[in-house]
């Protein structure tokens, strides 16, 4: 584990934003007017703290995956800072945040992209240990999250389109839980899958998160997989947080009319 | 041609072989005029290949076989002129993604009108006011500016009201739409299904509705049939197949559904 790191945190906030707004300048429209001004997040606060999970849900536009960049310094904030275990994130060069990408890990959306055809599973998720420099014995780790995401180590020498899309996904899993990170972050990690296995992975991610002991930030439009996965969430929108709360508090109690009609509109099973 | 009686949609036994393997096999099902059939599978199932082999737009590669007729009519093995005869005016289709559906450089209006074009001889200037009175109707803003907009001008949810708008255009007896809604946000996909739902009751098209979310379907379509691997496993009364579902891959397709919804356990207070 990345004990030394954990141990010198002092009981705060693992994971910490505090008025992160983004503001991208649009295309001139004309020769002398000034550019417009997009404002992609307007103010948001996010905390995390160590071992818990937090769902920001939102429609597209909403600023979700904005602040998921920032959050993982992939991008600069207009104004607003991040920091992790009381450190700034901010992007600059590569090495500057090499210690943070150790610590943080993220699982896309589509695994069948996010992976390179051209590599066997084995050296895919030796990557990111390769190149974070992780003290271990690389192999092992390989087996060993291999495993722990309920593939068969055997098929280490494989390539990525001999899987299905489940299987594809725990490959992605996998690599992002092999430098052990305490940050897992999932871009809608279910949404391109078929909807049995998508339990069969939230279950994986649940049980991993206990297990590999990280914390977790999912981004996702689905409410459900929210609801399943997230002690907290985040509801945004047009890049403001409109309510957040206990999930369940949230879901059985909603304030704001936007989440409201957000719940509503997801189809439910007749009873 | 059509007499009302017997089923509009009749398939028979369809067998889809694609490279030595059947991904649809011995499918049957019927669809009644206006009649609303909800066909639920993941990817793989042959859902959509199914769908394809109705309007002729299957692989080319495939072979096909059984049966299918529409309107009493045997469609399968008809040559091409004589299907696109058939398409985008007896039977009309909406896709998944509006933004590959939609051709990037024709105005929105003429892509609406286009169907009338082609199946009912209009003229320009008949065609754009009909442009106009479908946008109106599948509840596009500002129906006579939107006609001259570019998809990429449209949000996602207002694309596939053109989708949908191009579609009924020629007032079709029998509309397929695969997933039409998945590429859509939540509150989006519900009001897109509510025009879906609304406009072929109105206008008693018959419906098949193509989609991996039971959720989704069960609330708009009358009848289900589940498939699997390019087999039918259940078929039945949408509510009785969500209610009560007989075979084990349906049981584990609305366990995984109840999984991730949240009504089951809380109170839904939220409802006014």
């Amino acid at each position: 584990m990345t004990g030394t790191a954990s141990q010198a945190a002092t009981g705060g906030p693992l994971l910490e934003a505090t008025g992160i707004h983004r503001h991208f300048a649009l295309p001139r429209t004309s020769l002398f007017g000034s550019r417009g001004v997009r404002t992609a997040l307007g103010g948001v606060d996010l905390s995390l703290d160590e071992g818990a999970s937090v769902g920001v849900v939102g429609e597209s536009g909403s600023g979700k995956s904005t602040l998921m960049r920032i959050l993982l310094g992939l991008d600069r904030a207009s104004s607003g800072e991040v920091r992790y275990r009381g450190r700034p994130i901010v992007p600059g060069k590569p090495r500057d945040l090499r210690w943070f990408r150790r610590e943080a890990q993220i699982v896309l959306q589509d695994p069948l992209s996010s992976l390179d055809p051209r590599m066997t599973i084995a050296s895919i998720i030796r990557e990111p240990l390769v190149c974070l420099g992780v003290p271990e014995d690389h192999d092992a780790r390989v087996v060993e999250v291999l495993e722990a995401v309920g593939l068969d180590p055997a098929w280490r020498t494989r390539y990525p389109y001999e899987f299905s899309g489940g299987q594809q996904q725990r490959i992605a899993i996998a690599r992002a839980i092999a430098p052990r990170p305490d940050l897992l972050v999932g871009d809608e990690p279910v949404s391109a899958l078929d909807v049995s296995v998508r339990v069969q992975i939230l279950d994986l991610l649940q049980r991993l998160a206990d297990e590999e002991r990280f914390s977790l930030i999912l981004v996702s439009h689905d409410l459900g997989v929210v609801h399943y996965l997230c002690d907290d969430v985040i509801v945004l929108r047009d890049g403001l947080v409109v309510e957040r709360g206990r999930t369940a508090d949230v879901f059985a109690a909603p304030q704001h009319p936007y989440t409201r009609a957000l719940l509503r509109a997801v189809p439910q099973l007749p009873v | 041609m059509s007499d009302g009686a017997g089923p509009l949609l009749a398939v028979d036994a369809l067998t889809v072989e694609l490279g030595g393997r059947k991904v649809v096999d011995d499918v049957s099902f019927a669809v009644d005029r206006g009649e609303r059939l909800g066909i639920i599978g993941e990817s793989g199932s042959g859902k959509t290949i199914s769908a394809l082999s109705i309007v002729g737009l299957a692989p080319e590669a495939a072979t096909i076989t059984g049966s299918i007729r529409f309107d009493g009519e045997e469609v399968l093995g008809r040559d091409d002129r004589r299907m696109s005869d058939l398409r985008g005016d007896r039977i009309a289709m909406v896709f998944q993604d509006p933004r590959t559906a939609l051709n990037p450089v024709m105005r929105v209006g003429r892509q609406i009108s286009e169907p009338l074009r082609l199946h009912r001889g209009l003229d320009r200037k008949a065609a754009a006011a009909a442009a106009v009175e479908l946008c109106a109707r599948v509840g596009l803003p500002d129906p006579d500016r939107i006609v001259r907009a570019y998809p990429h001008q449209l949000s996602g949810g207002q694309r596939q009201r053109v989708g949908i708008a191009m579609a009924m255009s020629c007032r079709p007896a029998l509309l397929i739409a695969d997933e039409p809604t998945t590429a859509l946000d939540v509150t989006v996909q519900a009001d897109v299904m509510g025009l879906l739902q609304q406009l072929v009751i109105e206008e008693g098209t018959a419906l098949i509705l193509i989609t991996h979310d039971i959720a989704l379907v069960s609330g708009v379509v009358s009848h289900i049939v589940v498939m699997r691997n390019g087999r039918i496993v259940e078929r039945g009364a949408a509510l009785d197949v969500a209610r009560d579902p007989h075979h084990e891959y349906t049981q584990q397709l609305l366990e995984a559904a109840r999984t991730t919804s949240w009504h089951g356990s809380s109170t839904n207070g939220d409802r006014p």
